[in-house]
């Protein structure tokens, strides 16, 4: 099992660096095609050990070597494998190898492809060592191993100016949340002397609240970064810049959840203070349906969907929050499926579009992408959460969460946003794959993608199906062994049936109305664009404008400020007169070595006077 | 009282040539003056009874370093003023003025004639040069015989250094 | 009556106008006369200790001074003879072959 164990971790490193090496050369078929196989392997690799978890029941744990060895502060390489980063490492490997295997496809005609995929397995590397630490101290690592790998993949296409800023924009949004969690594992550290998750769990009841409250309100600032919710939500939608693949596996699928992921992992640390998880939720479900209303307006294909993750990382949240993490870590699953295969399939329209993004440029696509309109559909679908697709199981029992803990406002919240939800989802389809094929007035010939591809994003479609029914029996045994095993049941039957058939009936009506308003659309309609809803949603609550105002124009006055003053005036003046003054000194003390017997007289004679005065001070000095 | 006059006169007197040594520019003068000076101290050495250095003081120093002098001075034009650049005369205020103050002060404090000892005695009963002949082939006897082999090397020294001729570079004079 | 102290005083006053003329001339002559100077006053200042302690060591060392200035002036006035040759000067100013 170890070997296994090391197999799943350490073989998207081995892709990563064969790709890397290769890095610098042109287009070569077999930068994609090692990284993809040994992909493949450590998603076996997964199964086999998620096989294990799931029969024996225990986990499996390694310590690779001795890491960090100071004084009383010891830190190994540790790996495990429980039942949570079991779940974790399979969606991880699934949807990593099947966005390997699309990307050979979707980056066919980039100058960068073995550059990217380089960066993609280092970035499955980073994620499954996050997962699979057994201590907060790696999976800081980690953390930031997927942090500098979203960095260089949203910034892929470098030479693009937005696409640089949208990559220093997400690296330095997560760098100041990151602080926040570092703080927090500083503290556990400061305060249990361990960062070993079990050892830190053991002791929780020895946490003063106080500082309880510190601990988890700063790991969960960390997440909020990852996870990019309220405030530091602005990076996702930016990030949309990179490759669609990335912005599939890692903006969508997994670096993203991450956040979720440690809110679930620390839930030990969560349990004993609600007021936090209580915040938790209210922040998730405020964000759900802030996302989902941005959601609505957009003009960006892409950017749409990265507001429906943003959304959907809020219920994961709201789910976290209340307590009910087995409920958080099985959305987190069925929304990578499904959400992952949203992404690709924008992709491939994307491609057939070359490059497109406004759906209301494109329309029609349907006879001209078959495969891609199923799969999109039954996507979208999925994410509305419509029976018996993945979404409705998960993205439902967060609704019974909310409504059996009775907070009867955040679940208005989250069932007001899942019909929003649905309906952002078929105004897309609708705009993209029906009506009036509007994209042959731009002169464009769309095109199926290829084979290879659809079939890649094929079992990502199967789990969007079946992940709900199929698995939810046996995902719930097993998580359960480690989360509190809370089931949420409506106890009324009359309730229970009201709420779910309300919910698809509510869900459904939204998809009529978006189909029903969208599939006719001729063109953009420009009246619109006066509402004061319209250009409140289009320009993001003018939050980015808030920040740009308040944060980023201030910030760039006292860099300019410091460089010119602090910087240019002082430190830089120091510098230059330490080496003008030893300039001066070596002017004066030139007049000592002009060779000239005379000077040298003289300066014996100093010498001379001064031995004088000495001896005349020690003389008085005996006295 | 006839020590004092005579102990006054000779220090003037040095003093005033010594002066005149370091201050003409004229070699010859300065020449002069410092075998005058030369032989007014040996007035001090007979003063304060020390006969044989007296009289070695004046055949050594004003006859037989002096006429070297002399001789050398013969090699090159002794007329020929040279021309010199004093500056900073301050500086050099300064530091004789300081040092003579503290030579003073240290030689005139009481602590080094107070805690000096007399290592060899004069016999009462013998003259200055017999009692100077015991200590100097008796205690003294290596550095005296090592004296005269420095004398030698340096006669030979300078015998070599001087026979160097005239208009020929260093390098072609050496083979 | 004359002291010790009396002795000493010139021979310091004698030794200070030796340093005069070494730290201001710039004739390589006169600082030989200048080291004449030096060494004389130090040995006024011997033999008048000699006498003021009644001991010998002073004399025999003012001896060895003399012994030394001859010697000195026999080697140094050979170098002063060379330089001269080779550079037609004795002035220090002129010999110095460094910029500084």
């Amino acid at each position: 099992m170890e070997n296994l164990l090391y197999t799943a971790l350490f073989a998207p490193l081995v892709g990563s660096i064969f790709a890397g090496v290769l890095g610098g050369r042109s287009k070569m078929m077999i930068a994609g095609l090692v990284p993809s196989i040994l992909l493949l392997v450590s998603l076996a690799a997964s199964l086999v050990l998620l096989g294990h978890v799931l029969s024996t029941g225990t986990a499996v744990a390694v310590t690779m070597f001795d890491w960090i060895n100071i004084g009383n502060f010891n830190v190994a390489f540790g790996f495990q494998v429980d039942q949570v980063t079991a779940v974790m490492i399979c969606v991880v490997t699934v949807v990593s190898a099947m966005v390997h295997i699309y990307s050979i496809g979707y980056m066919d005609h980039d100058k960068g492809f073995n550059r990217f995929f380089s960066y993609l397995s280092l970035f499955v590397f980073s994620m499954m060592f996050l997962v699979m630490s057994d201590n907060f101290l790696g999976l800081f690592v980690g953390w930031e191993g997927v942090g500098v790998c979203s960095y260089l993949l949203v910034g892929f296409w470098y030479h693009k100016r937005s696409a640089s800023w949208a990559a220093n924009e997400a690296f330095i949004m997560n760098r100041v949340a990151d602080l926040g969690m570092l703080l927090g594992i500083a503290l556990i550290y400061w305060q249990l002397g361990t960062v070993k998750y079990d050892e830190v769990f053991a002791n929780v009841d020895k946490l003063d609240m106080t500082v309880l409250l510190w601990i988890t309100g700063l790991l969960f600032v960390g997440a909020m970064g990852k996870s990019a919710q309220f405030p530091l939500h602005t990076w996702l939608a930016d990030a949309m810049e990179g490759p669609t693949p990335v912005s599939a596996l890692i903006h969508a699928a997994t670096m993203v959840t991450a956040g979720v992921y440690l809110v679930v992992r620390a839930n030990e640390l969560y349990a004993p203070v609600p007021e936090v998880g209580y915040f938790i939720a209210c922040l998730g479900a405020f964000v759900a349906m802030f996302a989902a209303s941005m959601a609505l307006v957009n003009r960006d294909m892409k950017r749409i969907i990265a507001y429906s993750t943003l959304s959907q990382l809020g219920y994961m949240f709201v789910a976290a929050g209340l307590g009910a993490y087995w409920v958080a870590l099985f959305h987190l699953m069925t929304h990578a499926f499904f959400k992952a295969l949203l992404f690709l399939g924008a992709g491939n329209v994307m491609h057939a579009m070359h490059d497109e993004l406004d759906p209301f440029k494109m329309g029609g696509l349907r006879k001209a992408m078959k495969g891609t309109f199923i799969l999109m559909t039954l996507a979208s679908v999925a994410l509305a959460g419509i029976w018996p697709l993945a979404g409705f199981f998960s993205k439902d029992l967060i609704l019974e969460v909310a409504f059996v803990e009775h907070h009867f406002i955040l679940y208005t919240v989250l069932l007001l946003t899942a019909g929003l939800t649905a309906f952002y989802s078929f105004r897309l389809v609708a705009l993209i794959f029906h009506g009036e094929e509007r994209y042959k007035l731009f002169g464009i010939h769309p095109h199926e993608a290829y084979r290879f591809m659809l079939i890649a994003m094929s079992p990502l479609a199967i789990l969007a199906v079946i992940a709900g029914f199929g698995f939810k029996g046996d995902y719930f045994a097993m998580v359960t062994q480690m989360l509190p095993a809370t089931e949420y049941h409506v106890h009324s039957p009359v309730v229970y049936w009201t709420m779910v058939f309300g919910t698809q009936i509510f869900v459904g009506l939204a998809i009529a109305y978006a189909y029903i308003k969208y599939v006719k659309v001729k063109a953009f309609d420009p009246a619109i664009e006066s509402n004061f809803f319209y250009k409140l949603l289009i320009n993001q609550y003018y939050i980015p404008a808030l920040y740009e105002k308040f944060i980023t124009v201030p910030y760039a006055k006292l860099s300019r400020f410091a460089w010119k003053q602090i910087d240019q005036r002082i430190v830089d003046a120091i510098v230059d007169l330490i080496a003008t003054s030893i300039y001066k000194l070596g002017e004066v003390s030139k007049r000592m070595h002009t060779g000239n017997l005379s000077t040298m007289l003289r300066l014996m004679t100093l010498g001379f006077v001064i031995v004088l005065v000495i001896a005349l001070a020690l003389q008085m000095m005996a006295k | 009282m006839f020590e004092a006059i005579a102990f006054y006169v000779f220090s003037a007197l040095t003093i005033v040539m010594f002066y005149v040594t370091v201050t003409t520019n004229n070699a010859l003068y300065a020449l002069s003056a410092l075998a005058a000076g030369m032989i007014f101290i040996s007035g001090f050495f007979f003063l304060l009874d020390a006969d044989f250095l007296g009289v070695i003081q004046l055949i050594v120093y004003s006859g037989a370093v002096m006429a070297m002098y002399a001789f050398g001075m013969m090699f090159f034009d002794s007329t020929k003023v040279v021309k010199e650049k004093t500056h900073s005369a301050r500086n050099v205020f300064i530091l004789t003025a300081l040092s003579a103050i503290i030579i003073v002060a240290i030689l005139t404090a009481p602590v080094i004639a107070d805690n000096a000892q007399a290592l060899f005695q004069p016999f009462a009963d013998k003259g200055n040069v017999e009692n100077l002949g015991y200590v100097l082939f008796t205690k003294y006897l290596i550095p005296f015989e090592l004296a005269a082999v420095m004398l030698l090397v340096a006669m030979i020294a300078g015998i070599v250094l001087a026979s160097k001729k005239m208009d020929i570079p260093l390098e072609k004079d050496a083979q | 009556m004359i002291t010790l102290n009396h002795y000493l005083i010139v021979a310091a006053v004698l030794f200070v106008i030796g340093m005069i003329g070494v730290m201001r001339r710039k004739n390589l002559l006169m600082l030989f006369f200048s080291t004449e100077i030096l060494l004389n006053s130090v040995n006024i200042g011997f033999v008048a200790l000699s006498h003021y302690l009644n001991d010998l060591s002073g004399q025999i060392f003012a001896f060895f001074i003399i012994a030394i200035a001859a010697s000195e002036v026999a080697v140094g006035l050979g170098l002063l003879i060379l330089l001269y040759k080779r550079k037609n000067t004795v002035d220090l100013d002129v010999i110095q072959n460094m910029h500084g």
